[in-house]
């Protein structure tokens, strides 16, 4: 009746037990709380069901806080754990826990922080910079979402009803087997990963379509914003690359359900077909992460420069030709796996030419700094301090790009500290950054200034302290993924790692205190954003108000170059066009993602526990929910003119009063005002 | 600042045909790359078939196991049923009816036969002790012939909520995308087929 | 203020990276006691050496244009439309493009010169063969010549240069002596190999790089580099055990897993066990014919077209 499932399933650990519990008191009073205060039906139909683009940004954001929180008390459980396991000491946490928090740390930190935070972004900003009212496919938007929740649901009931996967994050066969991992720890792994992977794929298809067909009139290809440039990109790359990974995650299935081997050692499989497999997929994978960090980047510094982003031609083509090389690496992952000298040399020459058009985006970057009138606000430092640790970590992968090199630091604690390098470096200071710049526009009011610079220097600091010792312990020959190690004289370099994560700690603290903080003060006049464009934006997303109005846009804008908005308020032109309104076509929401995503849940929870009634029921619910979805005809509607109308002039209403107080406390909004010009 | 020209107010019926045109011509580009991601796992599924040919374990390798009459009178099945289909578009643009439904009919029943035939193939040689975990080799070559089949199914799924859809609400601008994306799927499983006869079969066969 | 804090931050990384790389002199990598991680050492040093043309500059430029051009400098100049000047484009391509050409020219050399897989014996000098197979979780060490085999130990004279042979009898593992240099998967059913030599007498650790299950981290093993004399010696305390090893004795008491499991040492070896492990996961495949003493080169050519291959064929499906 239950398959593999029973009693014992529930784990008796207690650090286990502390955490469940924890989670469940959070739950519930999250759960008492917004039944307390009668917001299920608010929450069901304005966000839950919302199509929306800006406000699944939102959501996908604040699981991926929430999932952040959740890999990095993981990160700190592996700092402690390598601080105390030295010398013969086992440490606290025994291998079958302590392999599961690193597979853990790994899979959710890519799959459920970085991934959506970066799939969030662009859900946020990438329709308002190309002057779009939503995405090519409103309601697969909001189903990604729900499947992406899903896998992360699943991630986290693997918590307290079973085991997590214990063979890394990438369940290199054959130890991801059958064979030798019996359990349903890799079950979990595979259908967290299948369902979720599912939604992003759908969501690159979307956003692929999205931004080739519904720009503004006007916006041709080169005068698109650098972020929707790299987001374009980043979908080129999740359309091309994401299948190979449900393919591959598909085989590994088949492998452990029905007996099949493709990756088994013996009858006929090929283990390296998998690493070579799981790769091709994973190598493009950190480029959908990077490519969008660049754009916010790209951004970021152009805003905060006041000044055209330099080279936007070469930026472009060099974001295109990153796209490309990416697929053509990934062997670099493996060139211990015995390749020949040609091969191996073949693919590290490839990495390294990866390099070049990074190299010029970093110089372009800097050439936009120069002879700017910068700003040093939060997300700038962020964009500094990237620079600078992209640069190091740009460094060190093109070291590991060095086969004869890459022999004696391959598996070492080296790749470990250069993948945080640039992912941290990168991928996390971009997506900091991308969150103060346009949080205003998510939410109408901007972020706290102070408590954002104190997470940044935590963040700098803790990210140096934790990873630059692991760069020098390599050179000891420490290993990643160790549960504990002989050598004593590896101990202080671990201890500086392990207090380099409590800063990182102080950091997140920090950001929640900033966000605590913004929130509290949303309405005082130094926090609203009440003009829709608090840094003196270049791009359309910052013309319209703050929040934007659902339907983003009153009148689709017509493009006449880049950074059109910022040509039109020089220019004196009026950003905010005026009636007469029309009609706007917007789509309904929907509740057939959810739906279908509860049902996913359901049977990706059965077929790990290969309860086979329980995942008929919950395949044949997604497939009846998506046939439902289909049949249905009522699936959009037109805000009436008169509606847009009220929403228009309210906004301007705001808008007079608020430069009538401008010009009446100058000094107040100094901090929003003043620009040095010449 | 320039707005566009958007002339519709209240007949929602007849929305502009600015409006429309374009959301049906995403629908089908969104379909076609949707298709190209689909083809990138059938990619996969070639390119393993290929690392895994030589992996037969003692087992049978193509030439013993393949059974090439039947696999033609199937391939044929498949072929003609694209041409079908291609009638039913050609019926739809001449706004037709009964003749979609009826070449849509004939569509499904060709495609029917084919997965009869693959279903027959498989128990087949499951019989015979030959399944997919018998060896690498016949992993490979069960999963990417069954991910095809898997495809067509579902396509023989599609027609039939085509052809409800066609009885309840006719040619309409909802069904019309609709029968040109299936369309697309087919075509493309066509293809795809075309791949896997030669390669799989034909090549196994030598 | 600011500024002073900025400074202060600067310093205190500098330091700190000062402080890390005094720390990495006297390690395996930048210390080692063979001559492939001797030239691997040149190489990482060579690289990192070379990317500080580009890396010190942008560091630099980074910090003093962001404190040069900060909004506060009324001195600094500001223009807001310059955005382009194609001698700063074709000088911020070109640079690394040279620096990256360069560094192939070197990995093109190196990936051939350091191939793990290419003898390094001189004329006339004889290989030692060691063949190493990686258990849950503990290394196995067959010596074939002289008929004895070893457990999570293993020793050879040093400036001898010896051919590991690789190979697994469960999962993906990788055998590594950091003093010595480069590392090599072990794969059930592949038969990989490499070639290191330790240019002095001494004992260093090896073990596993790739994570292969819950008794990973305990999965190391010494490696004695000794004197011709020194061997002798090892082998004959070797020969001293009363236990042997053979596919059907011994050896699958050797495949349960075991954690942190002791030294172990067996006087009598089955000649053909290595060639058994690797055929057991070919099953119903012909048995592939043995490499003998001077089919070296043929085997290993072979080896790598067959990994090759695999490349290829991965590639192809791009």
């Amino acid at each position: 009746m239950f398959g593999k499932l029973g009693f014992d399933a529930i784990p008796t650990d207690p650090i286990v037990l502390v955490v469940a519990a924890a989670i469940a008191i959070g739950g519930a009073v999250l759960v008492a709380g917004i039944t307390y205060f009668r917001k299920w039906g608010y929450l069901w139909s304005e966000w839950f069901t919302s199509v929306d683009h800006k406000k699944l940004g939102i959501m996908y954001f604040i699981v991926a806080l929430v999932m952040l929180i959740r890999g990095f008390a993981d990160a700190l459980m592996m700092r402690t754990q390598q601080a105390l396991a030295v010398a013969g000491s086992e440490g606290y946490l025994p291998p079958e826990h302590y392999d599961q928090i690193f597979t853990a740390h790994g899979v959710i930190m890519i799959f459920f922080v970085a991934m959506p935070m970066v799939i969030g972004l662009m859900n946020l900003v990438v329709p308002l910079q190309i002057g779009a009212r939503d995405v090519a496919y409103p309601f697969l938007n909001n189903l990604s979402f729900w499947l992406f929740v899903a896998g992360a649901i699943l991630v986290n009931v693997s918590l307290v009803v079973g085991e997590f996967a214990a063979t890394g994050w990438l369940a290199y066969a054959p130890l991801s087997g059958i064979e030798y991992s019996p359990g349903v720890g890799v079950d979990y792994w595979i259908w967290a990963l299948q369902i979720s992977g599912i939604g992003t794929t759908l969501t690159g298809i979307n956003f692929f379509v999205t931004i080739l067909k519904m720009r503004a009139p006007g916006m041709k290809m080169f005068r698109m914003p650098i972020f929707t440039w790299t987001s374009l990109c980043a979908n080129v790359l999740i359309i091309a690359s994401f299948p190979i990974l449900t393919a591959t995650i598909a085989m590994l299935t088949l492998d452990r359900y029905l007996g099949m081997n493709f990756f088994t050692n013996d009858l006929g499989g090929n283990v390296m077909m998998y690493v070579n497999l799981i790769w091709a997929w994973g190598h493009p994978e950190v480029y959908i992460l990077i490519l969008p960090a660049f754009g916010v980047f790209s951004e970021v510094v152009a805003t905060f420069s006041r000044k055209r982003l330099f080279g936007y031609t070469t930026m472009v083509w060099a974001t295109v030709a990153i796209t490309i090389l990416s697929f053509v690496v990934w062997l670099h992952h493996f060139f211990t796996m015995g390749a020949g000298a040609n091969v191996n040399a073949f693919f590290g020459i490839m990495t390294m030419i990866i390099a070049i058009p990074t190299g010029v985006k970093v110089f372009n970057w800097l050439f936009t700094m120069y002879r700017g009138s910068i700003e040093l606000s939060v997300p700038m430092l962020w964009t500094i301090g990237f620079i600078i640790t992209f640069t190091i970590g740009g460094m060190t992968g093109v070291m590991l790009s060095v086969p004869a090199a890459n022999f004696v630091l391959h598996n070492s604690l080296f790749v470990i500290a250069h993948f945080h390098n640039v992912i941290i470096g990168g991928v996390v200071f971009g997506m900091m950054a991308g969150l103060v710049y346009w949080f205003p526009k998510a939410f109408g009011f901007k972020l706290d200034e102070k408590w954002g610079k104190r997470s940044f220097w935590c963040w700098l600091i803790g990210f140096y302290m934790a990873f630059m010792p692991l760069y020098v312990l390599s050179f000891f020959g420490a290993v990643r993924r160790m549960q504990s190690y002989e050598p004593s004289e590896w101990w202080p370099m671990m201890m500086v790692a392990w207090v380099g994560a409590l800063i990182i700690l102080l950091g997140i603290v920090c950001t929640a205190i900033q966000l605590f903080v913004s929130i509290k003060n949303r309405n005082s006049m130094k926090y609203r954003d009440v003009s829709g464009d608090p840094w003196d934006g270049r791009t359309l997303e910052w013309s319209t108000s703050s929040p934007a109005p659902f339907y983003n846009f009153a009148h689709l804008p017509t493009i006449s170059g880049i950074d059109d908005f910022w040509q039109q308020k020089q220019e004196g032109r009026d950003a905010i066009g005026n009636g007469p309104y029309q009609d706007i076509h917007m789509p309904r929401n929907t509740v057939a993602g959810p739906v279908m995503s509860l049902f996913a849940t359901v049977f990706g929870f059965a077929m790990v526990w290969h309860i086979w009634w329980l995942a008929i029921v919950g395949g044949i619910g997604v497939f009846v929910a998506f046939i439902l979805r289909v049949a249905n005809d009522d699936i959009d509607y037109y805000v009436p003119a008169a509606e847009v109308e009220r929403i228009e002039v309210e906004h301007k209403q705001r808008l007079e009063e608020y430069r009538e107080w401008v010009k009446q406390h100058p000094e107040e909004a100094s901090h929003l005002q003043v620009r040095m010009q010449g | 600042m320039a707005s566009e020209a958007v002339t519709n107010h209240d007949d929602h019926a007849h929305p502009e045909a600015h409006d429309h045109h374009d959301t049906s011509s995403i629908k089908v580009f969104g379909f076609w790359v949707y298709l190209m991601s689909d083809l990138v796992i059938f990619g996969i599924l070639f390119a393993t078939f290929a690392v895994l040919l030589r992996g037969t374990a003692g087992g049978p390798d193509g030439s013993e196991i393949f059974d090439l009459p039947l696999i033609l009178a199937g391939t044929f099945a498949l072929l003609i049923s694209s041409f079908t289909y291609g009638m039913a578009v050609l019926a739809m643009t001449a706004e037709k009816v009964d003749k979609v439904k009826k070449w849509l009919w004939i569509t499904f029943v060709l495609g029917a036969g084919f997965i009869a035939m693959e279903i027959y193939e498989f128990q087949h040689l499951i019989h015979l002790g030959y399944g997919p975990d018998r060896s690498g080799f016949l992993s490979a070559f069960f999963t990417l012939v069954g991910t095809h089949g898997l495809h067509v199914t579902f396509g023989l799924v599609w027609i039939l909520v085509v052809l409800y859809q066609l009885r309840t609400k006719g040619l309409n601008d909802m069904t019309r995308p609709r029968i040109l994306c299936l369309s697309l799927f087919w075509h493309f499983l066509d293809i795809v087929w075309i791949c896997v006869f030669s390669f799989v079969y034909l090549m196994g066969a030598l | 203020m600011r500024k002073n804090l900025y400074a202060k931050a600067a310093g205190l990384l500098l330091l700190l990276s000062l402080f890390l790389l005094l720390g990495g002199c006297s390690s395996a990598l930048m210390d080692p006691k063979g001559q492939i991680g001797a030239e691997q050492r040149t190489l990482i040093l060579t690289a990192f050496g070379i990317m500080q043309i580009v890396v010190i500059p942008v560091i630099g430029m980074t910090l003093f244009f962001a404190w040069r051009y900060r909004r506060g400098n009324h001195n600094a100049a500001y223009t807001p439309d310059w955005a382009h000047n194609t001698w700063v484009e074709v000088v911020v391509w070109l640079i690394p493009c040279v620096i990256v050409l360069f560094l192939a020219g070197l990995t093109w050399y190196t990936s051939h010169s350091l191939d793990p897989h290419r003898s390094i014996a001189e004329e006339g000098e004889e290989t030692f063969e060691i063949q190493a197979v990686a258990m849950d979780w503990k290394w196995l060490f067959i010596y074939p010549e002289q008929g004895i085999a070893t457990v999570n130990e293993v020793a050879f004279p040093a400036d001898t240069p010896v051919r590991f042979r690789v190979s697994s009898s469960s999962v993906m593992n990788s055998f590594f002596i950091p003093d010595l240099g480069s590392q090599i998967y072990a794969m059930a059913g592949m038969d990989n190999d490499v070639h290191l030599i330790a240019d002095e007498e001494g004992t260093y650790p090896g073990r596993s790089t790739n994570y292969s299950g819950f008794g990973f981290s305990g999965m190391t093993f010494d490696a004695h580099a000794t004197s011709e004399e020194g061997f002798d010696e090892w082998v004959e305390e070797v020969r001293q055990s009363s236990d042997s090893l053979s596919l059907e004795d011994g050896y699958r008491e050797l495949l349960k897993p075991s954690r942190n499991h002791p030294v172990e040492y067996f006087s009598e070896v089955s000649p053909t066990l290595y060639d058994d492990i690797l055929n057991i996961y070919h099953n119903g495949e012909p048995v592939e014919v043995l490499p003998d003493e001077t089919g070296y080169k043929h085997a290993s050519s072979d080896h790598q077209e067959q990994h090759g291959d695999m490349a290829m064929s991965a590639e192809a499906a791009e």
